[in-house]
């Protein structure tokens, strides 16, 4: 599929120097250099673009890092660091002449500390692992990724991940408390503080979601909170999905923020059901689910609350979970949307834009259109509490020029996104997937202070080179491009 | 409104090399961090009104000048507000100075700091450039998130034009609990107390009494109100009470001659520092307010040695040091993030890069 140059670098070595100087710093079943071996770090979980890198460190030690940072430092050899590979947007795409610094070895909780309520872990250590261990206290980690039972940490820090639960709880950056780390030159740093309010700038911020392009982190202390007692979960239908739109931002408006909110469309619904059978009503356009978590009588009072507006909204069907297991059994189909509509379809290509709230219904409809013009279907599901969408594009690799159509395809839905105030990315990171759309979001000023907020942190360039920050000569050919909506000059060449 | 904004403009321009700019919303809080006699006031109060607000969208956009009590007043006319609850100090203070200079109220301990409710910023730089970043939803990671950079940036890297901020629903019900301990005890119990699901929203000890208030759904207060015991206090007192909180009205802020007053952000769980009986506790623990006799430079280092830091909040004395020293890679990164944006030194150094 789609191949990417990323911008011009010149190490200071060959492949062969450096890898001698890698074999100084490690021991051998720390290093990756063996072609076949390198194609299991080629891609992370957007498979569509490939690269080969020189080669793949996996350090155990904080030690490790520093050493390899400072080599390729010297060297000049582009460094793109790992967690577990589970990105959807190729932040981890392998740099054709770097260094792909694993740090999913790095795996240690380090300390918890329940009168605190903090836990202090290592990059590599599991998202859902620091809930795991939090829970004998009554603790966990809000923040809950789909792929949280194998993303990491370190990742999560990279790309402000969040969940659905984060419209009550929050993003990655309103959960981490310090992070502790080295910049690209191997000096050490400390972002954030266990104090409130670190003093000077907010680094901290900077550094979550930065695509591990300003530094990288192996130390990480988040905040734990203590486990709601109880959540129930409603499950409602609508005969349309402006109806299931109006009804999202009506609970809104009635003062409530639930714990999810989530909306599926038609096709998303039966390919959920056909899947995981969560028994969600298949007549229905949209599927709501909204879900309250707290105190038994908080939870009571919440729901028969959210129960009144979706009536009043039109809901045609509303049931409550009744126990902890239909709960979770409402929750299956709704993480399962995305291995569903690989059931359902070859290959489908997921897109991330948030919108604002009300814009849902045109947001869908256009999307309704766009699957005629470029004869592919789509699939809809949405945090919609906090208007974050993720369509589902189906397609076949194996047709010629499907995958050209559902990438302008997703591009279409990225831009109309932020033609309706919204972003092209809300928790999937731009990567190099998103990278022209950034041309849209941002003029050329802004694209040239977050370069400079790059060279801040890292003046050589070598972290994570050619992510995320497109050049001004990159937004000139999109620019070019992108003169016929949707139809590509020369759509058979490989792009970029 | 794009007249004033030229004209500002034209202002950070025309001084790039010749004088430094302290931006000045409403002037409430130009006291705080460190001065600069030599820097001219460039005014922003002009720029003032609310963008948009949709309620059910929970953002609100408005000018950087607009009044921080406009901007309140209407949230609350359609049962929001702003959870961080940002101190105002006069009835002047705007919306751009409470994001410039990042200070929350006594709710960040259960509802969450300024920074976390930054969703976006239009912005004016020392380059005389006009840049947008984040926006006005929820969950966006395009670019590095640089709006959050310029909440507590003390003006030191462009003029707030516009902020975007998340807004929240009122809480349905509250209620404010006092009882009688030491402060050692109420360190204990706000901890203990944090780890449990409870609607805490804020609370203070300050001799001898330990105040706590709880935020949420009816039922949930109730409920907590009744385990955790205490005396109730009538609303009125509770809502004057969080508000000289708020607005540092309480006798412990109020300075006598040759005293400093010092504002030490501790990791919540530090015991009580036995000299430090006087305190005002905040936070859960994490604030700690204490009047000292000027001269003593001890408790950057006491707060550091914990994994905190202190702020010489009033009462500096010229040329003294007002925030706790940065790591020296840290500072290099700071000293870049300033040059990108305001290359020539146009705006005041109120936040100290050393």
């Amino acid at each position: 599929m789609a191949e990417t140059a990323s911008a011009p670098v010149s190490p200071a070595v060959t492949r062969e120097v450096f890898i001698t100087e890698l074999r100084r710093l490690l021991p051998e079943d720390a290093l990756i250099h063996d072609e076949a071996e390198l194609r299991a770090y080629e891609c992370d979980g957007l498979s569509a673009f490939r690269e080969l890198p020189w080669a793949v460190a996996l350090p155990r030690t904080e030690e490790e890092v520093v050493a390899l940072l400072q080599t390729c430092h010297r060297l000049r050899v582009p460094v793109v660091p790992r967690g577990a590979g589970t990105g959807l947007s190729g932040g981890a795409l392998p740099h054709p002449q770097g260094l792909v610094l694993s740090l999913a070895r790095l795996n240690r909780i380090l300390a918890l500390d329940p009168f605190a309520r903090t836990a202090t872990v290592q990059p590599g250590v599991r998202n859902l692992a620091i809930s795991e261990a939090a829970a004998p206290h009554g603790l966990y980690y809000a923040p809950d990724p789909s792929s949280q039972i194998a993303c990491t940490l370190g990742g999560n820090v990279a790309e402000n991940s969040g969940g659905v639960h984060c419209l009550k709880y929050g993003l990655t950056v309103h959960n981490v408390l310090r992070v502790r780390g080295y910049t690209a030159a191997g000096e050490p740093v400390v972002f954030g503080s266990l104090a409130p309010d670190a003093p000077g700038y907010d680094l901290l911020a900077l550094a979550i979601g930065s695509e591990g392009m300003l530094a990288v982190v192996t130390e990480i202390t988040v905040k734990l909170l203590p486990r709601p007692q109880t959540a129930r979960c409603i499950l409602a239908a609508f005969d349309s999905v402006r109806a299931a739109g109006e009804a999202v931002a009506a609970i809104i408006a009635e003062g409530i923020i639930p714990a999810g909110l989530e909306m599926m469309d038609q096709g998303a619904t039966i390919a959920a059901e056909d899947f995981v059978h969560a028994g969600y009503p298949l007549e229905a356009a949209a599927v709501l689910l909204c879900e309250s978590d707290g105190t038994p009588e908080e939870v009571e009072e919440e729901i028969a609350r959210m129960g009144a507006v979706l009536e009043r909204c039109g809901a045609t069907e509303w049931r409550v979970s009744r126990d902890e297991e239909e709960r979770l059994r409402f929750w299956a189909g709704r993480k399962a949307a995305f291995p569903a509509a690989g059931r359902v379809s070859p290959d489908y290509y997921c897109m991330d834009g948030t919108i604002p709230r009300k814009a849902l219904g045109e947001m869908l409809e256009a999307i309704a259109e766009m699957e005629r013009e470029y004869g592919l279907r789509c699939l809809n599901v949405f945090h919609a509490g906090d208007g974050n969408l993720h369509p589902l594009i189906l397609f076949d690799a194996n047709q010629p020029g499907e995958w050209e159509r559902a990438e302008a395809f997703g591009a279409d839905i990225l831009e109309l996104s932020v033609r309706l105030g919204g972003t092209v990315t809300g928790e999937h990171g731009v990567g190099v997937e998103k990278i022209n759309q950034m041309c849209v979001q941002f003029s050329p000023v802004e694209l040239e202070a977050f370069f400079q907020v790059k060279a801040a942190f890292d003046p050589a360039g070598i972290l994570n080179l050619g992510k995320a920050i497109p050049t001004l000569h990159r937004c000139a050919e999109y620019g070019r491009m992108r003169v016929s909506r949707g139809k590509l000059p020369f759509a058979e060449l490989p792009r970029f | 409104m794009n007249a004033i904004v030229d004209r500002l403009r034209e202002q950070v321009l025309e001084a790039r090399g010749r004088r430094r700019l302290e931006i000045r919303g409403g002037g409430s809080k130009s006291w705080y961090g460190a001065p600069d006699p030599e820097a001219e006031p460039l005014e922003v109060g002009l720029l003032s009104g609310i963008i948009r607000y949709e309620p059910s969208e929970l953002v609100l956009t408005a000018y950087g000048g607009t009044p921080l009590a406009e901007v309140e007043a209407l949230l609350a006319r359609h049962g929001q507000w702003l959870p961080f609850s940002p101190p105002h100090f006069t009835d002047s203070a705007t919306i751009g100075g409470a994001v410039a200079a990042g200070l929350s109220g006594p709710t960040r301990w259960g509802h969450g700091a300024l920074r976390d409710y930054v969703l976006g910023v239009r912005v004016l730089d020392g380059q005389g450039r006009v840049l947008r970043f984040g926006g006005e939803v929820m969950k966006n990671v395009a670019g590095y998130d640089v709006a959050r950079l310029f909440a507590g940036s003390l003006g030191t890297l462009g003029v707030i034009l516009e902020v975007s901020l998340k807004v929240l629903p009122l809480p349905p019900a509250t209620r404010t609990l006092r009882f009688a301990c030491s402060q050692d005890e109420a360190i204990e119990r706000f901890n203990r107390w944090a780890g449990q699901p409870l609607p805490l929203s804020a609370s203070a000890w300050w001799q001898g009494e330990m105040t706590l208030r709880l935020a949420g759904a009816r039922a949930a207060v109730e409920a907590a109100a009744a385990r955790l015991g205490g005396e109730v206090l009538p609303d009125e007192a509770a809502q004057r009470f969080w508000e000289e909180v708020r607005e540092q009205s309480l006798p412990v802020w109020r300075l006598q001659e040759g005293e400093v007053l010092w504002r030490l952000a501790l990791p919540p769980t530090t015991p009580a520092w036995a000299d430090a009986e006087d305190a005002l506790v905040e936070w859960g623990g994490g604030l700690r307010w204490l009047r000292c006799p000027a001269g003593d430079d001890s408790w950057f280092e006491r707060a550091r040695a914990v994994g905190g830091h202190a702020v010489r909040w009033r009462g500096a004395r010229a040329g003294e040091r007002v925030f706790a020293p940065r790591g020296a890679a840290e500072r290099a990164i700071e000293e870049r993030l300033k040059a990108a944006f305001d290359p020539d030194g146009v705006f005041a150094r109120r936040l100290p890069l050393e």
